[in-house]
């Protein structure tokens, strides 16, 4: 794997050596985030966020499985197992609020972990399957959190599932069908309850799983950089251990102050306060809303209003949707620029940023009411999103002349090629 | 196959080409594994079907003896809400002024309620585009510009008939079956 270069694990300690002879995993995680993996010199903080989502996930599991030693999925009891769980276990309020807010931060840094490769055109050969993977994780930590969420069985709970399963029943003709087979029933209830709980224990497993695969598939290559200029030689990367092990330490301190701040003075802030009435099938809350992750998709789902030629509304609504996130699996073809870093790229950079700002526009229309202008503004945001990706990109990547790319990484960095190639970087100037 | 050379040698092959009979033993093999495998799908699948406690919930029977002219109640139906709505004669006629043909989903206020019993609207309490309920049926409720009900999470307005009239909804709020067992009461499902 990776580089010719990369230092070669030698178990010290005779165990050590009699371990690595009969099963080598010390070794194989020495060559994955240890010394052994070489990694370029001039990564900034954007490549944090890898770690700090696999920190999140790590935070989750460890609370989930504490939750579920307390909770009972049972529609009857559920909403007060909850309750129990935040007034009689002994912190229980403590680690339901970790895992609530977990989901949220969990999110935060994936959000940015997306948006630094959208930048830095990380999807971009050799890595397309580094994307790939990485859009299923992002898949199944949405279905993840969905079903996260009904399991409080509170009104949102019982409102989102009853919209998001509904979304199932716009399929033509074995919709109602499919809908029904979700669910177990005609509306949410028990059964939808218990198989969501079996689900959203599940997976978290799944994920952890499909990030051995993402990391296995970027470390083929080796991590891209700012410049997205390939790494040509030993001058050009550093040990993961100790130099990114002691970066993502310092950024995962940050990122557990923040959390940490929000759990401890506002762990409400994120969440709504709705989800404290317990499920009622009679009446439907005055807004749904799911949390906050999901509104940039929420707005695109109740953009559309009007039906296209015999396309009814709804199933158009449900398929802008979807496609809004599966249009990311063909982005590494769409963008056709032999320059990978937005850096070198004047034009895409500013359709970059206009990106970021139309899907914080779709995200503030989705926590908004299903009332004008928000119905309009969304309608015109979700059409640029698609446009973006679909016409944008393209044609930027044509027309555009990018800025001189640097010779090496290491000129990137020291401003001039290295006097000998040979030199180590060792405590190069960073 | 690792076993090619030792079958070569231990079964006489057919002289040339065609198919010997290792390659049927593999196919066969194979292919009664495939079918065995599809065969416990059914069970995987359709245990995620409503149960037999869920599908057996009775019929429901709605007294519309207290529901008064332009009032409307809740009920509980296959633990889905009811909506039962005794029309004002205004809310007839304006239901009537409507041209069918202009509907999104185009059925008549008679196409909708019993015959002789057109005050009577009886229809699911389910919104047609996600499944929430919609405002309308509770005194001071929201009931949408055309009158009949309005559901809050999507903006799907419904007109007195309880007809899809604007917003994202695709049919009109569905009516279940249903008959009248008395002048004052009606047995749904």
């Amino acid at each position: 794997m990776s580089f010719p270069w990369a230092e070669h694990y030698t178990p010290k300690h005779p165990l050590m050596k009699w371990v690595d002879d009969r099963l080598p995993l010390p070794r194989f995680v020495y060559n994955a985030v240890g010394a052994g993996y070489p990694v370029p010199r001039n990564l900034n903080y954007f490549w944090n966020f890898g770690v700090l989502s696999g920190a999140a996930l790590i935070v989750q599991i460890i609370t989930g499985i504490i939750l579920a030693m307390h909770y009972a999925a049972s529609s009857g009891v559920a909403f007060e197992s909850v309750e129990h769980i935040m007034r009689d276990v002994n912190g229980g309020w403590l680690l339901r609020y970790a895992h609530s807010n977990g989901a949220s931060f969990f999110f935060i840094v994936v959000y940015i972990h997306i948006f630094r490769g959208l930048f830095y055109s990380s999807y971009k050969a050799p890595r397309e399957m580094v994307w790939l993977l990485g859009v299923v994780i992002f898949l199944l930590m949405m279905a993840t959190a969905f079903m996260g969420y009904v399991l409080p069985w509170g009104q949102m709970s019982y409102w989102g599932a009853q919209v998001i399963t509904g979304l199932f029943s716009a399929i033509p003709l074995v919709g109602e069908p499919i809908h029904t087979w979700l669910l177990g029933g005609f509306a949410p209830g028990n059964a939808a309850l218990n198989r969501f709980f079996s689900l959203h224990y599940l997976l978290p497993f799944v994920i952890a799983a499909v990030i051995i695969l993402h990391i296995w598939a970027l470390h083929i290559p080796g991590s891209s950089n700012p410049t997205g200029v390939e790494v040509k030689g030993p001058q050009d990367t550093v040990p993961f251990h100790p130099y990114y092990t002691a970066k993502d330490g310092f950024g995962l301190g940050v990122f557990l102050v923040l959390y940490c701040a929000v759990l401890f003075f506002a762990p409400n802030w994120l969440g709504h306060p709705d989800n404290y009435i317990p499920a009622n099938p009679m009446a439907t809350p005055a807004h749904i809303v799911p949390e906050w992750y999901f509104w940039p998709f929420y707005a695109i789902l109740r953009a559309f209003t009007f039906d296209f030629f015999f396309v009814p509304a709804k199933l158009l609504g449900v398929f802008a949707m979807f496609a809004s996130i599966l249009l990311l699996f063909v982005l590494p073809w769409l963008d056709t620029s032999p320059v990978r870093s937005g850096s070198y790229r004047p034009l895409f950079k500013k359709f970059f940023w206009l990106l970021v700002v139309d899907v914080l526009i779709l995200g503030y229309c989705g926590g908004a009411p299903a009332a004008e202008p928000f119905v309009m503004i969304s309608q015109i945001a979700a059409a640029y999103y698609f446009a973006h990706f679909l016409i944008i990109l393209p044609i930027v990547s044509r027309i555009e002349r990018p800025l001189p790319l640097p010779n090496s990484i290491t000129e990137s960095v020291l401003g001039h090629e290295p006097a000998g190639v040979a030199a180590k970087p060792a405590i190069a100037a960073e | 196959m690792v076993t090619v050379e030792h079958s070569d040698t231990a079964v006489p092959a057919v002289e040339g080409e065609g198919v010997r009979r290792r390659d049927f033993i593999n196919i066969a093999a194979v292919s009664f594994a495939g079918v065995g495998v599809v065969a416990t799908l059914p069970t995987l699948i359709n245990q995620m079907n409503p149960s037999a406690d869920v599908l057996a919930q009775a019929t429901t029977e709605v007294d519309l003896s207290s529901i008064k002219p332009g009032q409307a109640i809740k009920a509980v139906f296959r633990s889905q809400p009811l909506f039962v709505r005794q029309l004002t004669p205004k809310e007839i006629e304006e239901a009537d002024a409507v041209p069918v043909s202009s509907l999104r989903d185009p059925q008549s206020l008679e196409e909708r309620t019993q015959p002789g019993k057109k005050q009577w609207l009886v229809t699911m309490g389910v919104c047609t585009h996600l499944g929430c309920v919609p405002l309308g049926t509770g005194e001071g409720e929201n009931r949408g510009e055309f009158g009949g009900y309005f559901c809050p999470c999507h903006g799907s307005t419904y007109d007195t008939a309880a007809r899809i009239r604007k917003g994202p909804a695709p049919k009109n709020l569905a009516v279940p079956a249903y008959k009248f067992t008395s002048d004052t009461a009606i047995l749904v499902g």
